[in-house]
């Protein structure tokens, strides 16, 4: 059955294949859920000329910042970039590109692309500096625009359990862009809190079935917050 | 007297209903929160992946993987639930959402809304609120009326890059409650002590001043 045992023992296995120029899609959303261990192995494996596909861009020194120090990460694609220092130098110095996209946008790009199709059409951007350059197309008496799917040859993904065929689930809002990013990876890596035995998830709580998912690690996690807020 | 960012709360809070799904931008709009009326169940969206959003949490229910989109640490309320970023937008652009709140740059008579980038500063990207411009029918948009300048926010045409083409209706500022309609603004509220010839001073756009305009109280 090891076929089927997606399992990999070190962080070195768990991103083998990742070479300079590829294209990476990564879950999270701020700092939450962010796959903190596998972004710690790109850094260490030194790769650059990556194309990187996240909501956000981490913060200085945390998340996928630190892929900035190495200046690993040519083109950018996110919704939002606000947090980090060192993106706006490297932005405004001309040493990285980026293509912000609508939050919705890139969640359905990365699902779309996961689900075979190539593009689609959402009234999102239209009328906006999104829109130049994409077609414009009128359904009902309104517009869209075309929008194309993403696919990457890596998804990195941060879940909370999974058992070792490869089903996740993910906890609380860390879930966000982790399971639209696994569906479109070429291999995707997921990296968990926990792996339970076989059975232990219920079929029907399974977030992502083991059939989008290629290798499983077991990490820990620093999990730090951005915006800590609490009650008066 | 130009309303307070609570005041301004306040007033949206009366345009929401028993059983509405609301969407509250960063800002003003998130002070909304403190003012549904008790006797009303509406449940907060929160783009990110939470509808149901509940109040902020103590130091021993913090979860760092509980937040807002605002990226605050949140709770969850009762009949909340939680899902992926294209679910969350699904919500979002397929329409679901009864009333979305955000804040703004620039909206001008065509009901266009300016509210993510100023060219040759840093652009920090739009996040989620280009779809929510987009896939809302029904948006109140709140910023102050004027700039520090005393420069009019509400302009026969956006100077700034869009955020959304003709999608605005109705829009709150610190002076008026103004809705948008065949290309002008139409003076539906004044603040309080606030003359109609301020708000005609403030307002580059075309303005309609009905005979029925009210004044807002608290």
């Amino acid at each position: 059955m090891a076929g089927l045992d997606k399992r990999v023992a070190t962080y070195e296995q768990a991103l083998e294949g990742l070479t300079d120029d590829m294209t990476v899609l990564a879950g999270g959303f701020g700092l939450c859920g962010i796959p903190e261990n596998l972004i710690a192995e790109i850094k260490r494996r030194g790769v650059k000329g990556l194309t990187v596909v996240s909501n956000n861009c981490g913060v200085d020194g945390f998340g996928l910042g630190v892929l900035l120090e190495d200046r690993q990460i040519r083109k950018m694609v996110a919704s939002y970039v606000g947090e980090n220092a060192e993106f706006e130098r490297q932005l405004l110095s001309g040493e990285l590109e980026v293509e912000l996209t609508p939050q919705g946008t890139l969640a359905e790009k990365m699902r779309a692309g996961g689900a075979g199709i190539p593009a689609f059409y959402t009234a999102t951007g239209y009328g906006t500096p999104v829109a130049e350059g994409k077609e414009v197309r009128e359904f009902n008496g309104r517009k869209y625009i075309l929008e194309e799917s993403i696919t990457g040859d890596f998804a990195i993904v941060k879940g909370w359990k999974a058992d070792h065929y490869g089903n996740v689930v993910y906890r609380n809002t860390a879930q966000n862009f982790n399971p639209l990013a696994a569906t479109a990876g070429k291999i995707t890596v997921v990296e968990v809190e926990e792996i339970v035995e076989p059975g232990v998830l219920l079929p029907s709580e399974i977030h992502t079935p083991g059939i989008f998912v290629d290798r499983v690690i077991v990490g820990t996690f620093e999990k730090r917050i951005e915006k800590r807020t609490v009650k008066a | 007297m130009a309303l307070t960012r609570e005041q301004m709360a306040q007033r949206v809070a009366r345009e929401l209903k028993d059983g509405y799904y609301v969407n509250l931008g960063i800002g003003i709009p998130t002070l909304v929160a403190n003012y549904v009326p008790a006797d009303m169940d509406v449940m907060l969206q929160s783009e990110n992946g939470l509808l149901g959003m509940g109040e902020f949490p103590t130091e021993s229910t913090l979860d760092p993987d509980m937040i807002n989109a605002g990226k605050q640490t949140v709770t969850a309320r009762r009949g909340a639930s939680i899902f992926d970023s294209a679910q969350s937008f699904a919500m979002i652009r397929g329409g679901h959402v009864d009333l979305t709140v955000l804040g703004a740059f620039e909206v001008d008579v065509e009901g266009n809304i300016a509210s993510w980038m100023i060219p040759g500063k840093l652009v920090k990207g739009m996040g989620g609120a280009m779809d929510l411009v987009a896939g809302a029918e029904n948006i109140i948009v709140t910023m102050t009326h004027a700039s520090k300048d005393g420069e009019s926010k509400l302009l026969p045409r956006c100077s700034l890059p869009l955020t959304g083409a003709g999608c605005i209706r109705k829009v709150l500022t610190d002076l008026a409650y103004l809705e948008i309609e065949n290309g002008a603004f139409i003076l539906r509220e004044t603040a309080p002590g606030v003359s109609v010839q301020e708000i005609v001073e403030k307002t580059a756009g075309k303005l309609i001043v009905p005979d029925d305009v009210k004044e807002m109280t608290f």
